[in-house]
């Protein structure tokens, strides 16, 4: 059934998918999660301070966040820093910011705020004991939080982390609204150059599929190793 | 001689609920006061407000001339110079025994790694467990655990000690080894306040018993009279129920 189909048309533009395409998709991918997860925690920390005023914005960005639609997020978002750079650094004409910028800004604001629920789980599944424990030891807040409670937190979330980032993987194919040229989006590319669709989308889902069950498979291998001993 | 740690007047409420009534007591340096009463009677909240855990409303405690209520106290500086023991160890379960009690002395008190891994040694050999030093808490029993927690608290060089029920979620077999490393400390001249059940380590070491029944101090007597000639009906009933076998 595949007798029509070219399938050397793939092999002759791995290096632009891969080089191009993909090295875009995976540092998209590892950049938007370490700035995720930092914001996360940060927003996290925040929502669970008992302080109102850092509270209710947090929360409000969170829900905001969750609220709406990614593709939208990063059309709109595209459009918008430019003005807002502009507004910030009160230059003449809208800041240029480049495709990459924005989709690092996009993903990273976006993701963070689904890692800082994550995160505030894994804080909450710390026993109350080992936060007066530490204090009793004399440790102030940011020591409590860095060296006792984060660590485990931390610890406790990694594979429900490393879940969402394989989500967040398959997400970043949603910059083809600005664009840009990841790994989706140079399948596509060159599949519409050259009449070649199914091959190329079919050999696309493939690598889609490879990359992100042999990525969950190695979340449970790491789950087992990383599992504090209790 | 001034007391090292000064209960004046202490109330607290959870909400609506008062769960220290008036409560006043002094412990001096290097005494050693077992407070006990039934479940539910304050013991635990009136040691966690000693060392500033848990706020109070009403009254005054001071540790060592510094008051803990008093919010321009520092409150973990002042924790620092306090060992606490918990029920439940508390142990940090992610890191090594070793890195247990090298992290606080590290982090808090500023110690280099060398002089902080020296002392972690010495305490950790003081409670019997050298060979265990880079094992993880979750690999210990309970009774381990547990002496690593009170060297963890010893390794702050502290003024005093507070146990929270230190053997009640113990192993009846593993009571003891706990109990023998407390009373090393006691005979060390230890200021020690121990909310505890075990009325053997009381009579042992203990200079003083507070007695508490629904967050009122009914009884603060020496250990001898307490045990012999209780003065109220409740300490007298409490007795009887727990040393009747």
């Amino acid at each position: 059934m595949f007798a029509h189909f070219d399938f050397g048309e793939i092999v002759r533009s791995l290096p632009y998918l891969f080089y191009t395409g993909m090295t875009f998709t995976l540092l998209l991918t590892a950049l938007a999660t370490f700035i995720g997860i930092v914001v996360g925690t940060l927003l996290a920390l925040m929502r669970l301070s008992g302080i109102s005023f850092l509270t209710v914005p947090a929360a409000a960005y969170v829900n905001l966040m969750r609220s709406v639609p990614f593709v939208l997020m990063i059309f709109w978002f595209y459009f918008l820093v430019p003005y807002i750079g502009q507004w910030v650094t009160f230059s003449a004409q809208p800041l240029q910011v480049g495709a990459f910028a924005s989709s690092l800004v996009t993903f990273s604001l976006f993701e963070a705020a689904f890692f800082c629920e994550i995160m505030r789980a894994g804080i909450q599944s710390i026993p109350r004991g080992q936060v007066a424990a530490a204090q009793a030891l004399g440790m102030t807040y940011p020591m409590v939080m860095g060296y006792v409670v984060l660590p485990q937190a931390f610890r406790n979330m990694v594979p429900v982390l490393l879940t969402q980032t394989i989500v967040l993987f398959q997400d970043t194919s949603l910059v083809y609204v600005i664009s840009v040229t990841d790994f989706l989006g140079a399948a596509s590319k060159v599949a519409e150059r050259d009449g070649r669709l199914v091959e190329m989308y079919t050999f696309a889902a493939c690598v889609y599929f490879v990359i992100s069950f042999a990525a969950s498979r190695a979340v449970q291998v790491l789950q087992r190793r990383t599992a504090i001993i209790r | 001689m001034s007391a090292m740690i000064d209960i004046a007047g202490l109330s607290k409420w959870y909400g609506a609920t008062q769960v220290l009534k008036d409560c006043s007591a002094a412990i001096a340096t290097a005494e050693v006061v077992v407070v006990c009463g039934p479940s539910g009677s304050g013991k635990s909240t009136l040691l966690k407000c000693v060392n500033g855990l848990e706020p109070f409303q009403q009254g005054r405690i001071s540790v060592d001339g510094v008051s803990v209520g008093d919010p321009k106290t520092n409150l973990p500086r002042l924790r620092a110079r306090i060992g606490m023991v918990f029920q439940h160890f508390e142990l940090f379960p992610h890191l090594s025994v070793r890195r247990n009690l090298t992290l606080p002395q590290i982090k808090v008190l500023r110690r280099s790694a060398d002089e902080a891994n020296a002392k972690a040694l010495r305490l950790l050999e003081r409670v019997g467990l050298s060979a265990y030093a880079d094992k993880f808490p979750g690999e210990l029993s309970g009774g381990q655990q547990q002496r690593v927690a009170i060297a963890r608290s010893l390794a702050m060089d502290p003024i005093a000690m507070l146990f929270d029920e230190p053997t009640s979620a113990l192993d009846p077999e593993m009571i003891q080894e706990v109990l023998d490393v407390m009373v090393g400390l006691a005979r060390d001249g230890m200021t020690m306040i121990v909310v505890t059940h075990e009325m053997g380590f009381a009579r042992k070491v203990a200079h003083r018993v507070v007695f508490m029944d629904k967050g009122e101090i009914v009884e603060n007597a020496p250990t001898a009279d307490f045990f012999e000639n209780p003065g109220s009906e409740r300490a007298r009933l409490f007795l009887s129920k727990i040393l009747q076998h």
